[in-house]
């Protein structure tokens, strides 16, 4: 087997720009519900600061081996997201290593973090991390539901299940996007983008207000610097994967900040407008009209 | 400091607090071979507090410490009557958030640990299992007159006077009770402190752990749980 040295070394790149966009729309996501509230808000900078300071706790305790294991886990679910995720389409270089079927690995690789996480942050015997870690599988499984099924509408509609196959199938003209030749798979995913991206109506599972703090109640310092470095990649490789399946993906890497930002932006918006769901009415919420719309787009295509 | 020892308490006052079925005892196993089980103790670990020392690098450590000064987690916990005053500082009037000032609601994932006014003995309890729990660069930062000297309740039964005799103090905001914009003074206070490399407290009370332990034993007759709260 040989190396390629070039696409390990631009792939290594690409997470990194992928971190720090990340770190940079966390950022601008608090001034922006701070600016809401009528307040200052942080600095642009301070989600690196955290991570600094996160890194550098001097004493660590472990509750054992899949405590350890749990954030790991958790990192890796978001690098596997990006090294299979395609981000700019028309160069080699920044495909990463996406092949055809990625979709249905990159599905998997949604739920894998979070399954290590629960067994890390059950293993720190925690009761807020128990009950965080049942909140949020319940929930997360029925935000997949109207996702998962508005990706088999996609897959039947280009008959297809590589994401670079859908992203060229989009190519010529914003028309040929798939939120204008299959809207009601659009919408449903969306909707569950709003759980995916989990901020403000879907947050309850991390809420450090209403159940402190949820599944990371027990991690700090580097441990906790992982988990932070972890949700400011996925966010952005989440962003991407609704780029590449419904928005016409990104030919340079103007058009992908562009449109990640926006697409993240949609949770944002809706986030400080609307206040938080309890678990049952989010779980019954993501039941009703998501799921319903996204059987609907399956029906349409069949 | 005196380097006075442990203080062990009498068996006889420790067990009139313990609830019977925690209490010491023997037990005979399936196989019928009889030991001694004592569940309080079992589950206590005899782990002293470590002396983690700075980065031997000055230029690193002088980034470390700058990070750690404008990424200040606070400790979301009450304990007087100034906790009212920690709430406006999140609001739009104060925000706090400006100054990378954050709270958390887990002392493990937080750094400064703000005692807002007096100390009742149960509720000091309670501060000391917080403050060991919280990872090693820790600060406390003492909120109004009771913290110094007891301030009104200098004279009360059951609050304490002198804050540092009990856990060590980075700074101090005086008053009673000091507004909001004290507090923020008093961030900016500790963050100089933290920037200059001199609120090493954490390692201070490794140091003279018997000390505070003797201290602490002192006040709380009801001591059940471990030395140290790793």
């Amino acid at each position: 087997m040989d190396f390629d040295f070039e696409k390990i070394g631009f792939t290594l790149l690409g997470l990194f720009i992928v971190l720090n966009w990340g770190l940079l729309m966390g950022a601008a996501m608090r001034k922006l519900g701070a600016r809401v509230g009528r307040r200052y808000g942080i600095p642009w900078f301070q989600p690196w600061i955290n991570l600094f300071k996160n890194y550098a706790i001097r004493s660590t305790l472990s509750h054992g081996i899949m405590f350890y294991l749990g954030p790991v886990f958790r990192l890796s679910g978001g690098i596997g997201l990006f090294l299979f995720m395609p981000m700019i389409i028309g160069s080699q270089l920044w495909l990463n290593y996406s092949f055809q079927g990625d979709l249905v690995l990159i599905m998997y690789f949604q739920f894998f973090g979070m399954l290590g996480m629960a067994l890390g942050a059950g293993e720190s015997g925690h009761p807020y991390s128990a009950i965080g870690i049942s909140r949020g599988l319940s929930q997360f499984t029925t935000i997949e539901l109207p996702l998962t099924l508005a990706i088999i509408s996609i897959a039947v509609q280009y008959n297809t299940l590589s994401i670079i196959d859908i992203v060229q199938a989009q190519q010529g003209g914003f028309m040929n996007w798939t939120v204008f030749t299959n809207p009601v798979a659009t919408v449903a995913a969306m909707l569950s983008l709003l759980g995916v991206l989990s901020h403000s109506p879907f947050n309850l599972v991390n809420a450090p207000n209403e159940n402190p703090i949820g599944p990371p109640t027990e991690y700090h310092g580097s441990f906790l610097g992982v988990l932070q470095t972890n949700r400011a990649i996925l966010h952005v490789v989440e962003a991407a994967l609704f780029m590449n399946l419904f928005f016409g993906g990104a030919t340079n890497w103007f058009e992908f900040f562009m449109k990640t930002f926006l697409i993240y932006f949609w949770s944002v918006f809706v986030g400080v407008v609307f206040p938080r769901y309890r678990i049952e009415q989010s779980v019954s919420w993501f039941l009703k009209v998501p799921l319903v719309l996204g059987v609907l787009a399956v029906i349409l295509y069949m | 400091m005196s380097e006075e020892k442990n203080i062990i308490q009498p068996a006889e006052q420790a067990s009139k607090f313990v609830n019977p079925l925690y209490a010491k005892r023997e037990v005979t196993g399936p196989d019928g071979i009889k030991f001694i089980v004592d569940p309080l103790r079992d589950y206590f670990s005899d782990q002293r507090p470590q002396i983690y020392e700075p980065n031997s690098i000055p230029v690193i450590e002088k980034f470390l410490n700058w990070a750690r000064a404008e990424s200040l987690w606070v400790l979301g916990f009450g304990t007087g009557c100034g906790s009212i005053e920690i709430a406006p500082l999140l609001t739009p009037r104060f925000d706090a958030f400006r100054y990378g000032v954050m709270p958390r609601p887990t002392p493990r994932q937080s750094n400064v640990f703000i005692i807002s006014g007096y100390l009742s003995i149960k509720t000091l309890k309670r501060v000391v299992r917080s403050y060991e729990q919280m990872p090693n660069p820790k600060y406390v930062l003492a909120l109004g007159s009771c913290t110094i000297n007891g301030g009104m309740y200098y004279d009360s039964y059951n609050t304490i006077n002198r804050l540092d005799h009990y856990i060590p103090v980075d700074a101090y905001v005086a008053g009673c009770m000091p507004r909001p914009e004290a507090l923020l003074a008093g961030f900016n206070k500790l963050k100089e402190l933290i920037k200059d490399g001199k609120a090493e407290n954490a390692n201070e009370y490794a140091k003279n752990f018997d000390w505070y332990k003797a201290n602490q034993k002192k006040i709380i007759k009801d001591w059940n749980m471990p030395d140290y709260n790793w």
